[in-house]
């Protein structure tokens, strides 16, 4: 019991009731009579009201701190006694006054009453603890009440919980109509639970009535059809947001690997890169802006770019410039550079994972059905990635740059002869590569682990983006990552994780088979090595 | 000019120095004769005694020089580089770990027929495909099997598609991946995380026991020998000869009348049951299994050794698995911070610097060396100084040529 909260609650719920000056005497005589169900209906009666006092009455009733003395109850605060129809001190306490008897029935209402009158609290915890606890006690009565609070409420967890319980009361109604209309009213619902409840009104024994059992039948295809079409609608947003997370780790290896042709086994650890880089401008942001805080990842948008950029740049300086003729040996020497770069991670920031915050208004949802909210930052890291593309495919489209890396691609010797930098353009392109690769490791930040072995998480899945895509290709990348996203999604729900994971590689493996320039291929003639 | 009666082994016996020889000798002396005594009867405490560690250290590195080599079988002659051949290796580990688990009958700690880890999960009776691992033969022939049959059906899709190079390598890394996700699943039936330990017999005798790790080590060894002397033949015969070709221009072996599809996939799978037998070997001398041996990177240091050592040398993986492993040994225990960047480092210095690794470089060197003395005219100085040189280069590359 939390009487502050109650007490904010009651005052809350006045606002809205029409204000009631003080309790009703004849209310007050029936909770001291001697039938139970005298009693139970006086509590009904006072938790409709929804009046500070009333609240305060059945609270004092729940916590025994009533006593009866004749047709008059007595409510004991600290040491003073009221008389709780008019409010006014009673001292000395009468004669033989003494509490009244509570039934476990009657006591079950009076639970169930306090619990809907709990509802209008402003905490949203415990409304929602009121409005479990409802769903088990609410009694027929106690709907209208339900109702009003389902009327202003604007949580939708609250909301299912509330609607659930409306429902719940009703069908413990005696009034066979009553039970069809709430059977039907459940059958707008679209939660798993009410799916529970309706299955069991099949069962003749639990209801009698064969019409409200015909009613629950439709409500609960209904229900079935909507749950279905929830879990697909959030089975394919999840298998899309995968998706877009594999596409922006996929996406520098497109260009370096897909498009220079360089096996970069250290694309994983420019993820990393890019992820700590979002960590270290987040607690730059809170020593130095602690009221910017929200904002950091905006700010670490350019910093794990250039970060990533210039690791890339280093590299292929020092090391990838000399291996473009030997693919095997590139691959080597990159996985010695991911080496190098985990062990500095793990020098610099520690071994263990490090914590990067959520901005606010990157948390929560929309909910789109009731049974499938889609969260805000997997819709934003889609969205992030969509841009990420975008630029990417207009960097080497549409800008000069981007026609030097496409010549060199097509024809190294040619385009060193019409004057294209070769060797600056592969630094630039490799650069660029894993500049990319440090935003996504930047998103990969907000979803997920940032550590030292991060990037080793995300490189088998990566290469197989691009191998699946074809190489040289950015729009077989998109289609292999969402693909790949929306296919592991709905092979977990059948499977598990572990299991999708496998298969889908043992897909992969096997499409290669078939297919192995991809599922998008150069047009034109090669020759064979 | 091959003579009436030219056997198969032939060209091996050319192609290997008296040199090789040697080498061989000494190392199987040491292997069978000395370790041994200095293990079994010199007593402990003395200087000469070698520790448990040494034997178990020595007996795990022969089992990596044996998984170089079969690398080097696959990398060096057919230009196939693996990144799963940690599968190979793990599976031959699980084969023989199984018999072993089962070895350990009522010594376990829930004393019951089934392994601890059956016992945690709460299973009843073995899998089926635990059926028959009791007998030690059964688990040796699975050794073989598993690995063997998993490369050739695998390297049948993979080599009939013409899957080559880099793609390989990156498929065969997604496959060790997947596997690896797989032995991590406490429901395959292989002891989930912590895979299969605390052995207690093996053909009967105790496990730790000094008579049996020094018997353990010897067997490694030998398999070792035996398996350089069997790619040694192959790699000098007309199948090498083939599989170099393919490594060097597959089109133009193609067109040639060659199908290199069977030639890939002999050597494929061959190298894979190498592997297989190694990680049998190296499981006792361990004590443990587990999940972590299939990791991807695991993978790429087996390819590093070659590397180190030279590649498509044979005898440079069996050094560089060695120098590698004993770096590792001692740098993780002197710095245990610089490790990774020491391995990361000779990832990259040997593929820029070193390409033909060590065994390349102390071939320059030699051939660097013989230059200026046969220059100066003084050949009876240049022959003393390097003593062999001079054969290996007749009887070797310069038959190879002719034959």
């Amino acid at each position: 019991m939390r009487p502050v909260s109650i007490t904010i609650a009651v005052l809350m719920a006045l606002a809205l009731a029409p204000p009631a000056s003080a309790l009703d005497a004849s209310l007050v005589k029936r909770l001291v009579a001697d039938d139970s169900d005298e009693k139970i209906a006086a509590i009904h009666a006072l938790s409709l009201a929804a009046t500070p006092e009333a609240a305060a009455l059945l609270q004092a009733l729940s916590e025994e701190r009533v006593l009866a003395a004749g047709d008059r109850l007595l409510v004991t605060q600290g040491d003073t006694l009221r008389d709780a129809a008019t409010g006014q001190v009673v001292s000395p306490a009468p004669e033989g006054a003494e509490a009244p008897t509570l039934n476990n029935r009657v006591r079950r209402e009076l639970e169930g009453s306090l619990a809907a009158l709990r509802v209008f609290d402003p905490d949203r915890r415990v409304r929602l603890a009121a409005a479990k606890l409802l769903g088990e006690a609410a009694s027929p009565e106690l709907a209208p009440l339900i109702e009003r609070a389902l009327a202003k409420e604007a949580d939708p967890a609250v909301k299912e919980l509330l609607t659930l319980a409306d429902a719940q009361a009703r069908l413990r109604s005696d009034d066979p109509k009553a039970r069809l209309a709430a059977v039907q009213a459940l059958g707008e619902a679209a939660t798993p639970n009410v799916k529970t409840i309706l299955t069991g009104l099949l069962d003749p024994a639990a209801e009698v009535d064969a019409g409200v059992r015909a009613a629950a039948q439709v409500s609960l295809v209904a229900i079935e059809r909507r749950l279905l079409l929830a879990d697909v609608v959030s089975r394919v947003f999840s298998g899309l947001s995968l998706g877009s997370i594999l596409l922006l780790a996929a996406l520098g290896l497109a260009i370096t690997y897909g498009i220079m042709g360089v096996i970069n086994m250290a694309h994983g650890e420019l993820l990393m890169v890019g992820a700590y880089s979002g960590y270290a401008v987040q607690v730059w942001f809170r020593n130095h802006f602690p009221a910017a805080q929200d904002w950091y990842v905006v700010a670490a948008l350019p910093v794990a770019f250039a970060a990533a950029f210039t690791a890339g740049v280093i590299m292929e300086r020092l090391v990838i410039r000399f291996l473009y003729k030997r693919p095997l040996e590139s691959l080597l020497a990159t996985w010695g550079l991911s080496l190098v770069l985990i062990q500095a991670a793990r020098v610099v920031f520690g071994a263990q994972n490090v914590q990067v915050a959520n901005p606010s208004w990157l948390s929560g949802g929309i909910a789109v059905l009731p049974n499938a909210v889609l969260p805000w930052n997997r819709i934003i890291i889609i969205a992030f990635s969509m841009g990420v593309l975008l630029i990417t495919w207009l960097l080497l489209s549409r800008t000069r740059l981007g026609m030097f890396v496409r010549a060199v691609t097509q024809n190294r010797g040619m385009a060193g002869a019409v004057g294209v930098p070769t060797g600056r353009v592969d630094t630039l392109a490799f650069g660029l590569g894993a500049g990319i690769a440090g935003l996504g490791g930047l998103a990969l930040s907000q979803i997920s682990n940032v550590g030292p072995d991060m990037g080793q998480l995300y490189i088998v899945d990566s290469f197989m983006v691009v191998v699946l895509g074809g190489v040289g290709q950015l729009a077989g990348a998109v289609l292999a990552a969402a693909g790949l996203g929306v296919f592991a999604k709905f092979l977990e729900g059948m499977t598990g994780a572990v299991i999708a994971k496998i298969l889908v590689l043992a897909f992969i493996i096997v499409f290669i088979q078939k297919r192995p320039q991809g599922l998008f291929a150069l047009k034109g003639r090669f020759v064979e090595s | 000019m091959s003579g009436p009666r030219r056997s198969l082994l032939t060209p091996l016996f050319q192609a290997t120095p008296r040199r090789g020889w040697i080498a061989f000798g000494v190392v199987a002396t040491l292997a069978f004769v000395v370790v041994p005594l200095l293990h079994l009867v010199v007593p402990a405490g003395h200087v000469f005694h070698l520790s448990d560690y040494t034997v178990a250290l020595a007996g795990k590195l022969a089992c990596y020089a044996l998984v170089a080599v079969a690398l080097d079988l696959v990398w060096g002659q057919a230009g196939i580089l693996s990144l799963g051949h940690g599968l190979f290796f793990a599976l031959g580990g699980y084969c023989f770990g199984m018999y072993l688990m089962r070895a350990i009958g009522h010594d376990g700690v829930y004393q019951s027929d089934l392994p601890d880890f059956m016992v945690f999960l709460d299973w009843k009776r073995y899998p089926w495909y635990w059926t028959g691992t009791e007998h030690a033969a059964w688990a040796l022939v699975l050794v073989v099997l598993v690995p063997g049959l998993l490369a050739f059906v695998f390297g049948w899709f993979a080599f009939r598609s013409r899957i080559r190079g880099v793609y390989l390598s990156i498929i065969t890394q997604a496959l060790t991946y997947a596997a690896m996700l797989l032995f991590f699943r406490n429901e395959t039936g292989f002891g989930g995380n912590n895979g299969f330990t605390d052995f207690k017999r093996i053909f009967g005798f105790p496990v730790a026991a000094p008579g049996t790790r020094v018997a353990l080590f010897a067997a490694s060894v030998a398999v070792l020998l035996a398996t350089l002397l069997l790619c040694r033949w192959l790699v000098t015969s007309r199948f090498g000869r083939v599989l170099r070709a393919i490594r060097d221009g597959e089109s133009r072996v193609r067109c040639l009348g060659y199908d290199p599809l069977w030639y890939k996939l002999f050597a494929w799978t061959l190298s894979a049951v190498i592997c297989g037998v190694a990680g049998a070997l190296y499981v006792p001398q361990v004590g443990i299994i587990n999940p972590s041996e299939m990791s991807t990177a695991n993978s790429i240091e087996i390819a590093i050794w070659v590397a180190v050592g030279g590649r498509g040398t044979l005898v440079g993986a069996v050094i560089g698995a060695l120098v590698v492993n004993l770096a590792k040994s001692w740098f993780t225990v002197a710095f245990p911070t610089l490790w990774l960047f020491f391995l990361g480092l000779i990832f990259v210095a040997v593929t820029l610097f070193l390409p033909d690794g060590l065994v390349g470089l102390a071939t320059r060197l030699r051939a660097r060396r013989r230059v200026p003395a046969r220059a100066s005219g003084s050949g009876a100085g240049a022959t003393a100084a390097v003593p062999g040189a001079g054969t290996a280069n007749g009887t070797g590359s310069g038959k190879e040529v002719v034959a």
